[in-house]
Formats: C-alpha cells, structure tokens, sequence
C-alpha cells in the first residue's frame, strides 16, 4: 500500500513541476497563437466578428507594409553588421589590457543596456531635436554644419535607430563575446605562436572559429530583436514617422491594431512577420552551417 | 444615559450615511487633464443642483494613445470600459464600427438641437443617432502677430482674400526677412481646414478616402506655392504646430501668422507668454477664386474636437448620459467651456451671453479682440460640414505620415501624386 502510493507520486511529480509551465504555455502562448491564425481570417468589429476569408491578407501587400518590412530587414541587418564586428573587437581588446580599467570599461559599456528604452529614447530625441540651439546640431555648427532636422527629416530616421540600438546593445554583446573568448583555451594561442603565427592568423585561426558558437547565438537574438523593435521608433515619432521613415512590422501591427482597431489585419500582418523571422533564422542557421553534422 | 446618547447618535448619523451610499459612482477616461478638471468642476455643479442624485465623478487622466487604445479593447472585449469617456474626433470614428457600444444622446439633444452649431453635432452622428458631444466649435481662425506686421506696414484688417494675404505676405517677407506664415509637415492643421474651407472633404459619402479630388489637389499647390513660388512660408518648426520647437520659434516672433482654429488660443496664453498683447485674431482670409481657381462660399472651418460619449457597459446609462449633457450641452456647461477652457462654445447662443465678454485670461492675453465672439457669430453660418466617418481615422493619418510631408518637405511627390497614391492606398 504504502509503496503504491509512492510509486503513485513518483509518477505523477513530473508532471506536477511540469504544470505551470505547461499551463502558462497554453494560456498564454498557444491560445492567442491559435487565436491570431483564427482572427486573421476574420474581421474583428465589437459584437459582429464574420469570416471574411482571405481578405486581410489580400489587403495586407500595401505600400506601407512594404515599407515596415523593408524597414526592419533594414535595422535588423545594420545591427547586426554593427553590433557582431564592433562588440568582437573590443570583447578581444577588454580580455587583454589592464584587468582593473578593463572592468570599469566593461561597466561603462553595459550601463546603457539597464537604461528604460523609453529614457534613452526621449533623451535621444530632444538631442537630435532639428533646432539649431540642439546638442547635436549645436556640435555640427562649430564644423560648420548647417542645423540638421534628425527626427522629422525623414532620410535620417534609419541612422536614429540603429544608433540607439548600438548605443545600447554594444555592452551587452560585449559580455557575450567576453565569457566566448574565455572559454577559448589559452595553449592554442602558444602552440600557434610556436608555430609562428601572428596576431591577425591567432584571431582569423584560432578565436573567430572558437567564438562561431557565440556569434551564432548573438545573430539569432539580433534577428529576433531586430525584427521585434518597436518601442524607439515609437519614441521618436509615436507612430507617426515622416513618410513612413521609421515605421517597423510591429509598428504596423501596432497602428492597425490598437490605432484604427482593425484587429484582423494586424493578426495577419504578425503571422506574416512569424513567417518572416522563421524563414530568416533558419536560412541564417544554415548558412552557419548550424545543421550540419559534428564531423 | 449612555446607551440614549449612541442611539441620538446612531439617528442623528443615520441620514448622512444613507446619503453617502446614495451617491452614484461615475467613471470618466479622457487624456486631457484640463478636462478632467472641467468635468469635475461640473460634477460639483450637479450634486448641487441635484441633491436627489448625487453623483460621485472618477476622472481618470491617460496618455492620448493609451486612452483611445484601452478604451477600444475594452469596447471589442466587453468588459473594463469607463461609464464616460473623451474620444478624439480623428479616432471617433473607430468606435462606430459593428455593433456600436455607445450609448445614443438623442433623447438630450434632440429638444434643443437648434441652438447647438449643426455641423458640430453631426461629427458624432451616425444612422441619425449621436453618440458624442463636443466641447467647442473650434471655428478656424487666423492669428496675426501685429508687432510684425506693423514693421512691415502691413494692415492685417485689409487682409480679406487669399490673394490679398500672399500679397501682404510678400511685403513682410520684403520688409523683416521673416516668413508670412508657417505650414504643417507631418500634421494636417494646415492643410485640412483649408480644403475644408475650400469646399471639399477627405472622405466621401461612403465613407471612403477621397483625397484626391481637383480642390484638394489645387489646395495643396496653393500650399506649395506659398513656400516655393511666392515665398512667403516655410515648413513649421519641429513639423508642427503643437512641437516644442515651434512654440519657441513663434514666441521670438518667428513667424507674422498663423491659421489654427479658435481652441489654439490656450497654446498661446500657455506657451507663447512673449506675445501677450500682440495677437490679432481675424477671419480667415477667402477663397475668391482669384488663387489657383479656388472660389468657395466658406468662411471657415469647425475644426478638431472631442465627442465625449457614454458607453453601455455603464451600469447607470441615463444617469451617466444627463450629466454629460448638463457638463457639455446645457447653457451652463457650454458657457463653461469658454470660461474655464478657452473655448469656442458648440452652443451658438451662448455666444451673445453677457458671460462670453467677461475678462478672463484669454481676453486679458487677446486684448486686440474685445470682441472675439461678434466675430464668431459672424462666420457662424459660413461653416462647411467634415465627414470624420468610414475610413476617416486612416485617412488622417495618411495626410500626416505621407501627403503633407512628401509634398511640403522633402519634394518628392507633386501635389496630385500624393494625394492619388494615398487614395490608391487607402481605398485598397
């Protein structure tokens, strides 16, 4: 008797610690995932939702969503062609130097990732305010730059974007690339330097190969944030960017959705953007050969 | 002795108890804290006038964005929605959609519905029923800095038609260097009222965008003429007129006018303290054909707004409904809306009201029109109506995003590509 009920327990207890995850997934992942596909047919109005097939989808190919589309593939591959190059150099040039300054440098370069996005975006917003009385463009006067309109010129929202993001990633991939360089151990650099290796051969050699997996991980989080990114752009323009200039998917969905309340179209704009980052993963994974057998 | 005391106690407490819980809790979302000020202002107004239904009013003061937003979800969801709410006109429309969840006014309007300005009602109207009250008129005025206008011996009285004012404009321009006038580049205060006033509209009939049509499109060459061909503006500030930059650009005396409706006059008593005494605030100048072919019987425009509407997840509806008419829609109220918020009453005959020629902050700030409101009764009959209906949300934003930008600033699109592309877009 007793031993049944033991074994009783022992069976059920996964399934117990299993349960809030389980539970939390289902409530709140897989519903509204479900849900989402199911609304994008639909056109959501209060009391009087009808299936409308694939009209949303049909009406979704619009110059706008090209536009948020292209925009973020913009932001996501200049932050990425940023902030995998820039953090790799200094990670290497932070596990060399002196241990004390390098633990300040380290401090400093993490510190913007624990600004709210919505500080530092308001704060970047009134620096590069188009007034010629502006912190930025009050700098571009004394190199006898004329005042520069950032925020509402349209051309120079890209260039806000992917500053910010810099700006604030930079310390956090640094940390990435530092615990990979460290895990990298220290006899290859000497059996290459025995065997006459330079520094430039060390790095193309030895590290780059040995941070791949670190520089995967990073890449696929930069893919995920990149296509994600809504709350600078939102900052800076709240939702209404000159020409378009700095709207993103989520930004569209965000409009459609909860601006003109057309919830249909903007499920099925968020499948689309699903489908999307999908595609642009795995073809990434591929292409880093993340697939292929240990050999 | 001591048990007498607590029950002459208990009796004496009783009535006031009874009363507290008497007292109808309404909740009211709006994303302007001056109106929630007014409102309850109003509220103490009622229970004074009403001891036998009291009231006790919640204003809740969100972000404009989170306010619309919530409300939407919660008006979609069914659950969560205010007994009262403020809904911006540009996003009224977005609350008409299905089966509608705010409560029609008719029974309160109705009585008196010729003593309000028609065309302000009719913004909130739809299948002959209100769902929503305004504040003002929001009648589309012109605001002249005299300062600079005099240095450039300009009289701005004599400024009657549009050709009149790009002539008078060009002589400032001749005279101080500074430019007539400033226009929107990613909003649509310059451009909407003036095709408004042009005689034409951004949706049509049913509902859908039609931006493109021959007045617009001449409308807004007038637009770019006056930057590019006479020279007499320059693209706002900041984009807009409501930008930070703007305001400090106009208060150092930036530009000699400006066209915004009559509610704008509190950005200047707030914002733009420098130039107290120096505003001029006159009619708008008239299409008389003489510009661009533009001829229109239109004196103005009613422009912007705020329907405040009762929703019917409120548990007191008729209560939550006589009070909005009593705050917004009685003589009272409507006076108040000038009193305390500067505003162009919607009601039409508050505007002869010994109140309306009261000193207060606006007549002390605008003392160059001792008689704003003879104005007002002047061009009341001259007013175009707006279909802020179907699409209009959606067509907004299109004019502040692309139009206006892509023609006024960056010069990529001419007037009439703009304005076909954004239909095309639209209308998908």
């Amino acid at each position: 008797m007793k031993n049944r009920s033991f074994h009783s327990s022992m069976k059920r207890a996964p399934y117990v610690f299993v349960a809030p995850f389980v539970v939390s997934f289902l409530v709140f992942y897989f519903y509204p995932i479900v849900n989402t596909v199911w609304m994008s047919f639909q056109e959501i109005v209060p009391g009087e939702s009808r299936f409308i097939g694939g009209e949303n989808y049909a009406k979704l190919f619009s110059e706008e969503f090209v536009k948020a589309v292209s925009n973020s593939f913009a932001y996501t591959a200049l932050t990425i062609l940023i902030l995998i190059p820039v953090p790799i150099v200094l990670a290497i040039l932070l596990n060399n130097g002196l241990k004390r300054l390098n633990t300040v440098y380290r401090a400093l370069f993490f510190l913007p990732s624990l600004v709210s996005v919505v500080v530092a975006g308001t704060i970047f917003r009134l620096m590069f305010a188009g007034s010629s009385k502006a912190v930025i463009n009050t700098v571009g006067h004394w190199f006898g730059l004329g005042p520069v309109d950032w925020v509402m010129g349209g051309s120079t929202a890209m260039f806000l974007l992917v500053l910010v993001a810099v700006w604030r990633w930079v310390g956090v991939n640094i940390v990435y690339f530092l615990s990979g360089l460290q895990n990298i151990p220290e006899e290859l650099y000497e059996a290459a330097q025995i065997d006459g290796a330079g520094s430039l051969q060390k790095f193309l050699k030895i590290t780059l190969p040995l941070l791949k997996p670190t520089i995967i991980f990073v890449t696929t989080i930069s893919v995920f944030g990149g296509f994600a990114m809504f709350e600078e752009s939102y900052i800076f323009w709240q939702g209404n960017s000159p020409n378009n200039s700095g709207l993103t998917i989520v930004g569209l969905i965000y409009q459609k959705g909860f601006q003109l309340g057309d919830f249909g179209i903007s499920s099925a704009i968020g499948l689309v953007l699903m489908l999307i980052v999908f595609v642009v993963s795995m073809v990434q994974l591929n292409l880093f050969g993340f697939f292929k057998k240990e050999e | 002795m001591r048990r007498m005391l607590l029950i002459g106690l208990a009796i004496a407490v009783a009535p006031a108890l009874l009363c507290a819980q008497a007292k109808t809790d309404l909740t009211l979302w709006t994303f302007q804290d001056l109106h929630a000020q007014y409102y309850t202002a109003m509220a103490e107004k009622w229970n004074a006038a009403n001891p036998t239904e009291q009231i006790n009013l919640k204003p809740e003061v969100l972000p404009y964005d989170d306010m619309h937003n919530k409300l939407l979800v919660a008006l979609q969801s069914g659950v969560g929605a205010p007994d009262i709410s403020d809904i911006e006109i540009s996003k009224f429309a977005n609350y008409l959609k299905g089966k509608i969840q705010l409560a029609p006014l008719n029974n309160l309007i109705d009585p008196v519905k010729d003593k309000f300005v028609q065309s302000r009602l009719d913004n909130y109207k739809k299948d002959g029923k209100y769902y929503g009250l305004d504040f003002h008129v929001g009648a589309e005025v012109i605001y002249y800095n005299t300062e600079i206008l005099k240095a450039a011996g300009v009289d701005a009285t004599k400024i009657v038609t549009w050709s009149d004012y790009i002539k008078a404009g060009q002589q400032v321009v001749a005279k101080t260097g500074k430019p007539m006038t400033t226009l929107e580049v990613s909003e649509h205060w310059s451009f909407y009222p003036l095709l408004n006033m042009a005689g034409s509209d951004v949706v049509d009939a049913n509902g859908k965008a039609s931006l493109s049509n021959p007045t617009n499109v001449k409308v807004l060459q007038l637009l770019y003429d006056m930057i590019y061909k006479y020279k007499i503006a320059i693209p706002t500030p900041g984009g807009f007129h409501h930008s930070e930059q703007y305001y400090g650009f106009m208060n150092d005396g930036g530009a000699a006018s400006i066209w915004m409706p009559m509610w704008y006059m509190s950005r200047f008593t707030d914002y733009m303290t420098d130039l107290k005494g120096k505003i001029l605030i006159r009619p708008m100048p008239v299409f008389d054909g003489s510009v661009n072919g533009i001829k229109s019987k239109f004196v103005s425009a009613g422009m912007g707004g705020t329907g405040t509407a009762v929703t019917l997840q409120s548990k007191n509806v008729e209560l939550a409904k006589r009070f909005l008419f009593f705050a917004k829609g009685s003589k009272e109220g409507s006076l108040a809306t000038w009193t305390v918020l500067g505003f162009d009453p919607i009601r039409w005959d508050t505007w002869t009201d010994p109140a309306t020629r009261a000193p207060n902050k606006f007549t002390t700030y605008f003392s160059q029109n001792p008689d704003l409101f003879g104005m007002l009764l002047q061009v009341k009959d001259g007013f175009n109506t707006t279909n802020v209906g179907g699409i209009y949300p959606a067509v907004i934003d299109s004019v502040k995003h692309n139009v206006v930008f892509q023609v006024l600033s960056d010069k990529s699109k001419t007037p009439e590509k703009a304005l076909k592309d954004a239909d095309a877009e639209l209308n998908k």
